[in-house]
């Protein structure tokens, strides 16, 4: 972990610029006063996979929920700023969710927005390990991209096999993943001001993030992953999507 | 909204005075450690200075910010990037409001009360007196620490002027409105960035302006190469660039932008770039070349309808504004908690933590060339880890307090200044902060 952050040279004589940003909201019939929580996709998603089912759940049970397309085109400090700006924007300290490389975005906005807590879903936080996943489950759609060519990722690596084959394919033509190099690079993980909660959570059964990355990942934040066995990456895309939502709900009801 | 704090004993809460820019980042950052917190405010809202609606607000309507907003923001609050580069003193208010209703600040302040005094009680706490400023009630509590954020920049430094004056004199932080300026003749006395900024607001609304100024200075344009100035000086600062090449680029940059202002009777510097605290402002030297502002040196009395000037010269002003600074107060802390000298200036390591009071630290009472408020931030973030270390690990907390009296002051005060005192408080931003960043670094725990 780096350790404090005082000296922001990139930012202060290059800022990142302004860009408009797509953000998608719901909010709970009444406001009984619970922090916002703003979902952040990851490659190749947007706004949709968190509309489609979490954010109208997180709503439904008294979370004020967000999610953020990310910028098209924009590089990890972009993404990151988006969300942090997105963050500032809301009337209260937000939780942060990040799904895939959004949990990677969550993993560095920690360090430049104390949220209020943090929860990352079947998190990419090694690029490398990841793409070692991707070559295994996928070869053919993953190996391309490694010369710069385009990823294509397969209904097998992102959804287990409960969800309709029409429906998996209707999502996937939705994904347009545009990996960029400095994902694939391994960071020095920044450490979050506030000292936040974090939960990790995933599935054994992930193509993309293997088990070991999750206890990896849960054991950098001081526990354990919360795991559902038999669902693909796409959690919140999954036939049993409402498990995992209900789990860090709950879970987010007990740390506030 | 809440009710009144148990009163007397608060013996582990920690006092917070004022809830301007730095005492809501303490605030913040010491309740983000886990401590109690109450905050005393006198006026009845947020935002210290930038609430122009405080009678002590040193803020007039033309005014925005002169540190342009990536190195005003808090390090861990952005402003929105859709703001100017330069904003509006009323943008600078609602991101204060609203970084106090993010952090849910509200409830740990008790505005309309002010502290009265504040006295060490020999075992490392401190009891406050408060006062409610309807001229109410006061009472006393019990405190671990007591925080200082109490601004320097309300309290008029008023020069002495022999003789008798039959215009009207007033003081900047009197003036709010361009209105007192219309169809007047104005002499506005004083060439720090408020000065200059009325000097420019006179020269759209009055009749006639004179600007005196008791020495020249190096005016810096807002705008460098279409990039905002301190942005630009970062750059040099971040390649590490020794201080004589850097003066010699600034003095080129000025030439080049600005230009030569003693054509139009300015004098020429005293001193060298970065030994006095930075001037902004691309306007004034436009104002000069269109003769809207008539340079004149300083002031040495009035006599009747005239201001006499020191050479020899007499003008007749209808007002004067003495835009000559602000004072640094402390009524509330006996002087020598704060080491004041005899004209009240404070000597405390990096400006903040008292020499002989582990527990009275002192938030904002910096001038640097950047703005305050991320300064402020990491002051307090570093408040609040010594007062948790003194806690946690007291042997480690007096090892931190011995190495850091040893530390050089030129490492995080800026030496060569003139010798004025508007200069008391000015740092370099980049060396203050790798000085906090090293405190820090010592405070964290050794695993
Ligand atoms: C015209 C002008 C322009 C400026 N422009 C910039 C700029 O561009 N960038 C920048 O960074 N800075 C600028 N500054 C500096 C400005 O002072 C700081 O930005 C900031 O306001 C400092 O905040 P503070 O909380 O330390 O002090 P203040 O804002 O003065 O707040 C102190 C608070 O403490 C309260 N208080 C004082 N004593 C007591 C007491 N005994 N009991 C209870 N409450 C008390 C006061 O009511 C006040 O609310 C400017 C200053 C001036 C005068
Ligand atoms: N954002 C903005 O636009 C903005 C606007 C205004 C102010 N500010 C900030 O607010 C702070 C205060 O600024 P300020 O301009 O009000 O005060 P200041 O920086 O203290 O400047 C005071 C000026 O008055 C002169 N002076 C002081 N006493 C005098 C005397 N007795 N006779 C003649 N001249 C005298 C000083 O001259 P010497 O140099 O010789 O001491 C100096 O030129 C600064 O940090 C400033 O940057 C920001």
């Amino acid at each position: 972990m780096t350790a404090f952050d005082l000296l922001r040279f990139e930012d202060w004589t290059d800022p990142v610029p302004a860009a408009e940003r797509e953000v998608a909201a719901l909010l709970p019939e009444d406001d009984e006063n619970r922090p916002p929580v703003l979902f952040v996709p990851g490659l190749g998603h947007g706004a949709w996979a968190f509309a489609e089912h979490w954010l109208p759940h997180a709503a439904g049970r008294g979370y004020p929920a967000h999610t953020l397309s990310p910028r098209p085109g924009g590089d990890l400090r972009a993404q990151v700023h988006d969300v942090v700006q997105t963050a500032a924007a809301l009337p209260r300290q937000a939780v942060l969710i990040g799904h895939g490389v959004g949990a990677l975005v969550v993993a560095h906005a920690l360090s430049r927005y104390p949220a209020r807590a943090a929860v990352l879903v079947a998190p990419v936080l090694d690029g490398w390990a990841a793409l070692g996943s991707a070559l295994r489950a996928n070869p053919a759609g993953a190996l391309p991209a490694l010369f710069g060519g385009r990823l294509r990722l397969s209904a097998r690596q992102l959804f287990g096999s409960a969800l309709p084959a029409e429906r998996a394919s209707e999502y996937l033509s939705r994904i347009a993943p545009e990996p960029r190099a400095e994902l694939i690079r391994r960071f020095a993980r920044p450490r979050p001001v506030g000292a936040p909660p974090v939960l990790v959570v995933g599935s054994p059964d992930d193509r993309v993030v293997a088990r070991k990355a999750l206890d990896r990942a849960a054991a950098a934040y001081g526990g354990a992953p919360l795991l559902f066995p038999g669902m693909g990456h796409d959690l919140m895309l999954e036939e049993s999507w409402a498990e995992p939502i209900d789990a860090i709900v709950d879970w987010l009801t007990k740390q506030l | 909204m809440h009710d009144s704090p148990d009163l007397g004993d608060r013996r582990d809460a920690v006092c917070v005075v004022g809830a301007g820019a730095s005492g809501l980042t303490a605030v913040k950052n010491l309740r983000e450690l886990g401590f109690k917190v109450d905050c005393y405010e006198r006026e009845t809202a947020v935002g210290g200075a930038w609430n122009w609606r405080h009678d002590r607000s040193p803020v007039y309507a033309g005014a925005h910010l002169i540190s342009s907003r990536p190195l005003t923001e808090f390090p861990d609050f952005p402003m929105p990037d859709t703001w100017p580069d330069y904003p509006h003193h009323s943008q600078v208010l609602s991101y204060l409001e609203r970084y106090a209703a993010h952090f849910g600040l509200g409830e740990h302040i008790w505005f309309g009360t002010e502290v009265v005094s504040a006295v060490p009680t020999g075992d490392g706490g401190w009891e406050v007196t408060t006062q409610s400023t309807g001229g109410g009630s006061s009472r006393t509590s019990r405190y671990a620490a007591v925080i200082v954020a109490n601004g320097h920049n309300w309290d008029p430094r008023k020069p002495e002027l022999p003789g008798e004056f039959r215009g009207r004199v007033m003081h900047a932080a009197a003036y709010k409105d361009p209105a007192v300026l219309r169809g007047r003749k104005v002499l506005v006395v004083g060439g720090g960035n408020t000065g200059c900024d009325l000097a420019v607001e006179a020269a759209q609304q009055a009749t006639q302006v004179w600007h005196s100024t008791r020495r020249g200075y190096w005016y810096a344009p807002k705008y460098v190469l279409g990039r905002p100035a301190d942005q630009v000086n970062d750059r040099l600062l971040k390649w590490r660039l020794p201080l004589r090449l850097r003066q010699w680029l600034y003095r080129r940059t000025v030439r080049m932008t600005t230009g030569d202002l003693t054509r139009f009777g300015m004098p020429a510097p005293d001193h060298q770039p970065y030994e006095s605290h930075p001037i902004v402002n691309s306007q004034l030297s436009y104002y000069l070349g269109h003769g809207r502002i008539t340079p004149v040196p300083d002031v040495t009395a009035f006599d009747g309808p005239a201001v006499e000037l020191a050479d020899g010269r007499r003008i007749e002003p209808d007002l004067v504004i003495t835009a000559t600074g602000y004072r640094p107060r402390f009524e509330f802390l006996a002087p020598e908690l704060l080491d004041l000298d005899e004209h009240g200036r404070p000597d405390l390591h990096l400006h903040a933590f008292a020499r002989r009071n582990p527990t009275l630290v002192v938030i904002g009472l910096l001038q640097p060339d950047s703005g305050v408020f991320p300064l402020a931030h990491w002051q307090s973030v570093a408040a609040a880890r010594w007062l948790r270390l003194r806690q946690s690990d007291p042997a480690r907390a007096a090892a931190v307090q011995q190495k850091e009296s040893a530390r050089p002051l030129a490492t995080w005060s800026r030496r060569r200044v003139v010798k004025t005192e508007r200069h008391w408080f000015e740092v370099d931003h980049i060396d203050y902060l790798r000085s906090l960043e090293s405190l820090l670094n010592q405070m964290e725990p050794s695993s």
